[in-house]
């Protein structure tokens, strides 16, 4: 099963097998092999644990989303979008997304020498009906990655107490961080790529 | 034994960017050195972690855990070709002074100073800020890294053109991107799930 799964990086940054980012690839296995290990452990586990498959693509589509990055949101959000039971939700993401938008990073420093670098931007909260369809649990999820995404140095125990009283575990809290903070690492690498992919084809043609 | 915060109450905790070795402090429990299984061991790839209270967190996924942990290895150590360690080292600085993570930072300008023997530069990028002026080839790292660290990304063709005019190859610029975006994965669990200690001694 998880052999099957195409190569995420290669397939989302357009890196075609032979090509000059292809090579460059190869020369770093290892990265390759383990961010796909990254994504297969957070993606196709080989148990779920406290975070359900579904709060998994949610919580990675809206991360997309919020990186305005159209292709990896389709990516994440398809098996949602193509199940009949979940395709609700990819409607209710695409609504969420498009109020959360801001550019980051901002936020706040421990009082001191660097609060004169302090910079403001919105605290997201879910909206009410989109909250009631949610649920408090994957509610509380979303407005902890519009944190991690966006304003990471606000973090603070009084956001990870938030997602304890929703109903996430301590263990769940740990793969919720893992899963926003690797598709955020993804998606740089991946729009990196891309863009070195598309200079070294105009330089080659 | 429900899940709980912590909130730990702090002396002097360390409020900027200094490349000193300071600690870090977990806002979740660990588990115990005593409770990790073989499946916890393996996630912790080297034994050694199981003494420090960010990986024994970090382990309560392992799978995942095991697979950051060798990806972050292979960026920042597998230099037999491409980007000198110390720039990549620098990329990694700069994502963690743009997103405000003082703990990475400073681990990561002490590996910059070590490797590049620039302490002084290391130290200006820490006190100006990204904008600092630390020599074309750092500069255009720093702009990089940074544009790649904005959400959405800023990073574009202009940040390739000036890396290559600095002298980096492809190899060279793929090594930037992995080291910065690794960062924004590295600075988002560091930031979140604790937070700096002073010094000891």
């Amino acid at each position: 099963m998880t052999t099957s799964t195409p190569d995420i990086i290669d397939l989302l940054a357009g890196i075609k097998p032979g090509s000059s980012l292809d090579r460059i690839r190869t020369q770093r296995p290892e990265t390759r092999e383990q961010a796909q290990k990254s994504y297969l452990a957070l993606f196709e586990p080989a148990t779920t644990g406290d975070v359900s498959l579904v709060e998994r693509q949610a919580i990675a589509s809206f991360v997309a989303g919020l990186h305005r990055q159209p292709d990896i949101f389709e990516f994440y959000a398809s098996p949602l979008e193509e199940s009949e039971a979940n395709r609700w939700l990819a409607e209710v993401l695409k609504a969420e997304i498009g109020v959360a938008q801001a550019a980051g990073p901002y936020g706040h420093y421990p009082s001191g020498p660097l609060s004169v670098e302090n910079t403001e931007g919105p605290i997201y909260r879910v909206s009410s009906t989109s909250r009631e369809a949610l649920g408090e649990k994957l509610s509380a999820g979303l407005e902890h990655a519009h944190l991690l995404v966006f304003h990471l140095r606000d973090a603070s125990p009084k956001a990870l107490q938030a997602l304890l009283d929703a109903g996430w575990t301590t263990n769940g809290i740990v793969t919720l961080s893992q899963l926003v903070s690797f598709v955020a690492f993804q998606i740089r690498v991946i729009a990196g790529l891309g863009l070195l992919a598309a200079s070294a084809r105009r330089v080659a043609a | 034994m429900t899940d709980h915060i912590i909130t730990p109450v702090i002396e002097n905790r360390p409020v900027a960017f200094t490349q000193a070795e300071i600690g870090w402090t977990p806002w979740l429990e660990p588990l115990a050195e005593e409770d990790l299984t073989e499946a916890h061991l393996a996630g912790l790839v080297e034994a050694a972690r199981a003494k420090s209270p960010y990986f024994r967190l970090l382990v309560r996924d392992p799978a995942v855990l095991e697979a950051r942990t060798k990806t972050d290895k292979d960026i920042f150590y597998n230099t037999r070709t491409g980007l000198p360690r110390a720039e990549r080292e620098l990329a990694a600085t700069a994502a963690s002074r743009s997103n405000g993570c003082i703990f990475c930072a400073s681990v990561h300008s002490r590996f910059a100073a070590h490797h590049s023997k620039r302490g002084d530069d290391v130290q200006t990028l820490l006190d100006e800020g990204v904008e600092a002026d630390l020599g074309e080839r750092w500069n255009a790292i720093v702009a990089a890294s940074v544009a790649l660290t904005a959400t959405p990304p800023s990073f574009s063709e202009e940040h390739i053109a000036r890396l290559s005019a600095a002298g980096l190859d492809e190899l060279e610029i793929s090594d930037v991107i992995h080291g910065a975006a690794f960062f924004n994965w590295a600075n988002r669990l560091m930031l979140s799930l604790g937070e700096p200690t002073p010094p000891t001694q």
